[in-house]
């Protein structure tokens, strides 16, 4: 097994990739540790897929390097790519194949030597809750379990990053849990890569978020401090009889004061101030009937809405 | 490694209803000619009996039965090489092979071997034919054997020109027709060439020519003769364009 646990099993410097005068990846630098899951966030086109293409040496960068593990992909690519699992956006599925058969290539191809095949494949399959649909045809499985049988694939050698390029696109609710569950259950022992642009998912799976816009990391933090980004927590309140905007804003540790409904309001905490316990005071003292006081909408979203859109416009 | 590809590539085709309709297919068309020779060498054996050193069996019915083989290999083998490259890429299942530890010259020669493998697979159902003659008569096993290995030849030559046509495209039907229209020039273009180029007194480059055209390596073949000269051009032109398939996938992965 790998005789250095470094920490960091994946990183990438100044990685760029431009097609013709199209630049699809503007000098990403990126890098996960052991255990951690990244999601990596961007609307359609922002170039997530040809980073992940990159990151499993499936395209060759313009410029920057890539180390697995400490290993160079670009100069000992063989030696990178047995330490890297790859569920690309398409599953890469024979569908002439059985799952086992399937499986048996998969460990085959990434080295697993002989006596340990048959025990990862049986690990991978219960992982990914395939134990039943060994024998089965993989042309005959559902959307759901096809994608289930990609993931078993990217996890059947335990490389040390599995990178997952939108894994549950086209899934139900349901399998959608699942798929995330595991993804948290691989974040273990691995290093997970999560591309997607649904925002739940991220915030149900992952560690860290990285923002990718228009070839650019336009945000990264830790799923934590994104909840303090755009200078402080936002709260919803709703009041009966609603005071004018001037007053609530004079609330003391109150930065902003906005009208979202007539009787709903989003209030803007200062920096460092937790006003809610003075909301509520003078609710009750003024008589402003307080119906409602939750903390706002998914900041994730926000901040993605808020990055992607402004980029966009300037 | 290369082994595990070939292998996968083997089962797969075995997998495939393409595989079995090529084989069900060449075992009709080279039966049914091997059928008719041996009508006409039974008509034509009392005449061979006044003669003093009279063609066999093996001359008369094997070689052409082989001769047959080779035309329907040239319409086969593109056909099943399409598969290799150009369906992966259009399944999008290639990408299980490059991200694995494997290198783009081990995949090309792993899918080389495994065509081949196949093809060996006809090259022996089509010798069978001929060898179910040794029940009644003698055979010339020289000339088999020579008849085999050039048929060989001709097929793992056929299988990588097809199989770095395949390269070319994602469309598996263009890379079928590409490859058998590539083979089908060389074959023209090693003829002509190799005519002209004999007729002005060139000699040495009319044999040069010869490495373009498979079907010309097959000849000596066929008349018994163990040569090593076309043994060589079969090696240089598998060498050449395997060298040639592993270089477009590597400018794939440059290119995007």
């Amino acid at each position: 097994m790998p005789e250095q646990e470094a920490a960091t099993t994946i990183s990438a410097r100044g990685l760029t990739r431009s097609f013709g005068s199209h630049i699809a990846v503007n000098n990403l630098t990126l890098e996960v540790r052991r255990g951690e899951v990244l999601g990596f966030l961007g609307p359609n086109g922002a170039g997530k897929t040809t980073t992940m293409q990159m990151l499993t040496g499936n395209l060759a960068p313009t410029r920057g390097a890539i180390s697995i593990c400490g290993i160079d992909l670009l100069e000992e690519p063989t030696a990178a790519k047995a330490r890297i699992g790859y569920l690309p956006e398409v599953p890469p599925l024979y569908r002439e194949l059985t799952v086992d058969e399937y499986l048996l290539l998969a460990a085959k191809l990434h080295r697993l030597p002989g006596a340990r095949r048959r025990e990862a494949i049986a690990a991978a399959k219960q992982r990914c809750g395939l134990v039943d649909a060994g024998a089965k045809l993989i042309g005959t499985l559902s959307r759901g379990y096809q994608q289930r049988v990609g993931i078993a694939q990217a996890i059947v050698h335990s490389p040390d990053v599995v990178i997952l390029d939108e894994p549950t696109v086209g899934l139900d609710p349901n399998q959608m849990r699942e798929i995330r569950g595991l993804i948290r259950e691989l974040g273990g022992a691995h290093s997970v890569i999560l591309s997607t642009h649904i925002l739940p998912e991220v915030e149900a799976a992952c560690d860290r978020v990285q923002i990718m816009h228009h070839g650019n990391i336009v945000y990264g933090d830790t799923i934590a401090g994104l909840q303090q980004f755009q200078s402080g927590a936002t709260v919803l309140l709703g009041l009966r009889h609603p005071p004018p905007l001037e007053e609530l804003a004079a609330v003391p540790g109150v930065a902003a004061a906005e009208c979202v409904e007539p009787t709903l309001f989003r209030i803007q905490f200062s920096a460092n101030a937790d006003p809610t316990d003075a909301l509520v005071r003078q609710a009750a003292a003024r008589e402003w009937v307080l119906y409602r006081l939750n903390p706002a909408q998914t900041s994730l979203e926000d901040v993605f809405v808020n990055l992607t859109r402004r980029e966009d416009n300037a | 490694m290369i082994l595990t590809i070939a292998g996968k590539e083997l089962k797969a085709l075995f997998a495939s209803p393409l595989a079995w309709v090529v084989l069900t297919v060449t075992q009709i068309i080279v039966g049914y000619v091997f059928l008719r020779r041996l009508d006409d060498f039974l008509q034509l054996q009392p005449q061979f009996l006044q003669m003093a050193n009279p063609p066999g069996a093996t001359e008369l019915v094997a070689a052409p039965t082989f001769g047959t083989a080779a035309g329907v290999l040239l319409f086969a083998v593109p056909i099943l090489a399409m598969r290799l490259i150009a369906e992966e890429r259009r399944n999008q299942t290639m990408v299980l092979l490059v991200s694995a530890p494997v290198s783009i010259t081990g995949i090309v020669i792993g899918k080389f071997l495994g065509l081949t493998a196949f093809l060996l697979a006809i090259v022996a159902l089509v010798a069978l034919m001929p060898l179910s003659l040794a029940v009644g008569t003698d055979l010339d096993h020289g000339l088999l054997a020579g008849l085999v290995a050039g048929i060989a030849l001709l097929a793992a030559s056929f299988a990588a020109v097809s199989l770095f046509v395949s390269c070319l495209t994602v469309h598996p039907v263009a890379a079928a027709i590409g490859a058998f229209a590539a083979l089908l020039g060389m074959m023209l273009a090693g003829e002509a060439a190799g005519d002209g180029l004999r007729a002005r007194g060139w000699p040495v480059a009319a044999s040069l020519a010869q490495v373009l055209s498979p079907i010309k390596n097959f000849e000596p073949f066929g008349k018994g003769m163990l040569d090593s000269y076309a043994i060589a051009c079969s090696a240089l032109l598998i060498a050449f364009f395997l060298a040639l398939a592993i270089r477009q996938l590597d400018a794939q992965r440059l290119r995007g």
